[in-house]
């Protein structure tokens, strides 16, 4: 007979005999491949599977981790120990009505799922992240926004109604209506898993989209451009070159979009082989092993040049030209180039998305940068967008501003790293900023407690021991800021 | 230094298990020390203050190893080394030829290591990383009259590592195995031999050594030594008093 000892003490607790399959086992990444956890990895097909998964946790004393298609870019859909819950099999649709726009689908089902289905009759989802495959559950989960956010608001905005199983086993049906429903959402899958969606699809008259692109020289221009287009604007977005100094700090590019509102378009831009994007670049290159070119530059001196590169081309070819743009070419930038992930391994990447209101928004941003240059550890990709608030439980979003940041990590920077983040994100709390779970991996629990408030964490943690009383959800972000 | 961060020592109550625990644990790793007794385990959990779980396990229960192994990774929070250290050699004379003592050492030395590394294998080819390490011995590289069936246990056992390493190496797995010399632990206390290696120093040996998949013998010597040894006749080397 074998006894575990807990770590001080000798009290001795027999050995569980409840066994998982040990073929299970898998390590799982998070989208930025420095995080990972080995969990025991189920793909349910049913309602009825995610339940007994529930039940077998409990009965091994283990927790469950909620995993969509892992593109949360840190921690929050891996689960060390856990069993890991991958929805990507429950990818049914069920329903889609072109007259009402509304579509009725499984969790599992994915952002790319949903526009090839409902494009030819001319419906567009609501809101996309930068890249198609994440599913509604683990959208949903993280409340996505996209460069629409000031127009329309988040993911979670659009959704009718949906079905959550909570880890007891219970399955409910959520409206606006229900309080919980704005915890369920944004809660980053602690409450409960969403298995089915029903979301309200955006009528588009035609497959394309304008795309006006500036090249603002400092920060004044890019705070003045967002300002100048948000009253029309459907979306707006802003790359920024994180190199600039002096007089072009905060220099970059910014793109407006507005859809076409023209009905005598016949075109066949709303074929989806019209929105595939290219396998080539220019005709003739292969994207597919663009991240190797890449990964020869991914270093602070070749993103210097990459990013000075990129505005100067923006600057003399580009700056206030229009050109039309697939809503696919446009939307998901990071399906651009496969792979591009790779270029930074083996350390992976973190990417750190803060959100401040507009009236400190660019002395933060500004000073985030400058503290980036100090430390030599400038972020190789900036994206500046324009976001509104809402009233979901775990909401990132401010009136005011994100700046998203992509840091590659070795394990050489990783300390220095952390404590730049750490110095970051007490810059956003002073601003009274948010932080958003789905790009986060250096938040402390204090961090959280203080962007949250004691009125938000009590909600939550009322909701948790409800509707998940025995703390069976969790991840490792969650345990890393005591969520669960 | 060594970049564990989960590690678990089967074998650790006493020798250079014991001493393998101690330097994971300053290092930073959270070990599951393994072993029979209980008092040695408080102790040795005592000393690593936070970074050591104690395990009372026999490695002859060869059927409460598979449930064990998946709970004490998961108390660990994941599993990145295992080291298999448990060995016994009782002493056996010239002329004795006992099966209980033969059957102990085979059940200790060979069958517990492949209880557990069994249950690592299947982890660690399933996850695409993890090093396992076995602690063979120099004494497995020939058949010597003095300990037949030591000689055995640890030849059968560097042969399954090797196999283990052909398997899984293709799956981003290292399989180390360790021959150490004699070292002066508990289990060689009966050689009185001169000249045995510290067991510390040799824990932190197999420590540097697991960082690169293969068979590594602990000093460069017993390398060159055992070359010479392993390619004496079986003919001549049945004169020879070694």
């Amino acid at each position: 007979m074998s006894v575990r000892l807990p770590l001080t003490g000798l009290r001795e607790e027999p050995a569980t005999t409840n066994m998982l399959p040990p073929e299970r086992i898998a390590r799982v990444t998070g989208y930025g491949m420095r995080s990972s956890a080995e969990g025991y990895l189920y793909r349910p097909t049913s309602v009825a599977e995610i339940q007994s998964i529930f039940t077998t946790a409990k009965a091994a004393d283990r927790q469950v981790t909620l995993r969509g298609a892992g593109r949360s870019y840190g921690d929050a859909n891996i689960g060390g120990e856990c069993l890991v819950i991958d929805i990507c099999r429950m990818n049914r649709i069920f329903s889609w009505d072109p007259t009402t726009g509304l579509i009725d689908c499984e969790g599992g089902v994915t952002i790319e799922n949903l526009w090839r289905h409902t494009i030819e009759d001319g419906f567009w989802p609501p809101v996309v992240s930068g890249t198609m495959y994440p599913t509604l559950s683990g959208a949903l989960a993280m409340n996505i926004h996209g460069k629409n956010n000031f127009r329309v608001g988040t993911l979670g905005e659009q959704v009718v109604e949906m079905d959550v199983v909570f880890p007891t086993g219970e399955l409910r049906t959520l409206t606006p209506q229900d309080e919980i429903f704005y915890g369920v959402i944004s809660g980053a899958g602690l409450l409960g898993a969403i298995v089915r969606v029903k979301l309200r699809m955006k009528k588009v008259d035609t497959g394309d989209i304008k795309v006006l692109a500036i090249s603002p020289r400092n920060w004044d221009e890019q705070f003045a451009i967002f300002e100048q287009y948000e009253p029309n604007a459907d979306y707006m977005v802003s790359w920024v070159d994180c190199f600039g100094r002096g007089e072009e700090a905060g220099r970059g590019q910014f793109h407006g979009a507005w859809y076409r509102h023209d009905r005598t378009d016949y075109s066949s831009s709303l074929r989806p082989e019209h929105q595939d994007l290219p396998d080539t670049i220019l005709g003739f290159f292969p994207k597919s092993v663009v991240w190797r070119f890449l990964k020869l530059l991914n270093h602070r001196p070749g993103m210097h040049f990459i990013n000075w590169a990129k505005d100067r081309a923006g600057l003399k070819l580009g700056n206030y030209k229009e050109h039309p743009q697939s809503l696919v070419g446009f939307s998901f930038l990071l399906d651009y180039v496969p792979n591009w992930r790779n270029a930074y391994l083996p350390g992976g990447f973190i990417q750190y998305q803060t959100f401040v209101p507009k009236e400190h928004a660019k002395r933060v941003f500004a000073r985030q940068i400058e503290m980036q240059q100090e430390a030599k550890l400038e972020s190789f990709l900036g994206v500046l967008k324009r976001h509104r608030p809402d009233k979901f439980l775990f909401s990132h979003a401010v009136d005011g501003y994100s700046l998203a940041l992509d840091f590659k990590v070795t394990k050489r920077n990783w300390k220095r790293m952390e404590a730049l983040c750490h110095r970051m994100n007490d810059l956003v709390l002073e601003a009274g900023g948010r932080f958003y779970m789905a790009k986060d991996s250096t938040l402390r629990p204090a961090d959280l407690r203080a962007y949250m408030g004691a009125e938000a964490m009590a909600k939550y943690r009322k909701w948790k021991s409800e509707v998940d009383p025995d703390g069976l959800l969790t991840h490792d972000l969650a345990r890393r800021l005591d969520l669960a | 230094m060594y970049g564990y961060r989960h590690a678990i020592v089967v074998g650790a109550s006493s020798g250079i298990g014991q001493e393998l625990v101690r330097l994971l644990a300053a290092d930073g790793t959270r070990v599951a020390a393994v072993a029979r007794r209980a008092d040695r385990l408080h102790a040795l959990a005592e000393q690593c203050k936070g970074q050591v779980i104690p395990v009372v396990h026999d490695a002859t229960n060869f059927d409460e190893v598979p449930a064990l192994f998946q709970n004490v990774a998961k108390d660990l929070g994941g599993l990145d080394l295992i080291i298999y250290a448990a060995g016994v050699m009782p002493e056996v004379g010239a002329h004795e030829f006992s099966f209980d003592k033969d059957r102990e050492m085979i059940e200790v030395n060979l069958l517990g290591a492949i209880a557990w590394l069994n249950q690592a294998a299947v982890r660690f080819e399933n996850t695409n990383s993890g090093t396992i390490v076995g602690i063979g011995s120099v004494a497995g590289d020939r058949g010597r009259s003095g300990q037949p069936v030591y000689n055995t246990s640890k030849a059968a056992l560097t042969t399954y590592l090797e196999a283990l390493r052909n398997r899984l190496c293709k799956k981003g797995v290292r399989v180390v195995t360790i021959k150490p010399g004699p070292t002066a632990t508990e289990m060689t206390a009966h050689l009185a031999m001169k000249g045995m290696m510290d067991p510390a120093k040799t824990a932190e040996i197999i420590l540097q050594k697991s960082q690169k998949t293969g068979e590594h013998y602990v000093k460069f010597t017993h390398r060159i030594a055992f070359a010479i040894i392993r390619s004496i006749p079986s003919w001549m080397f049945r004169k020879l008093s070694i």
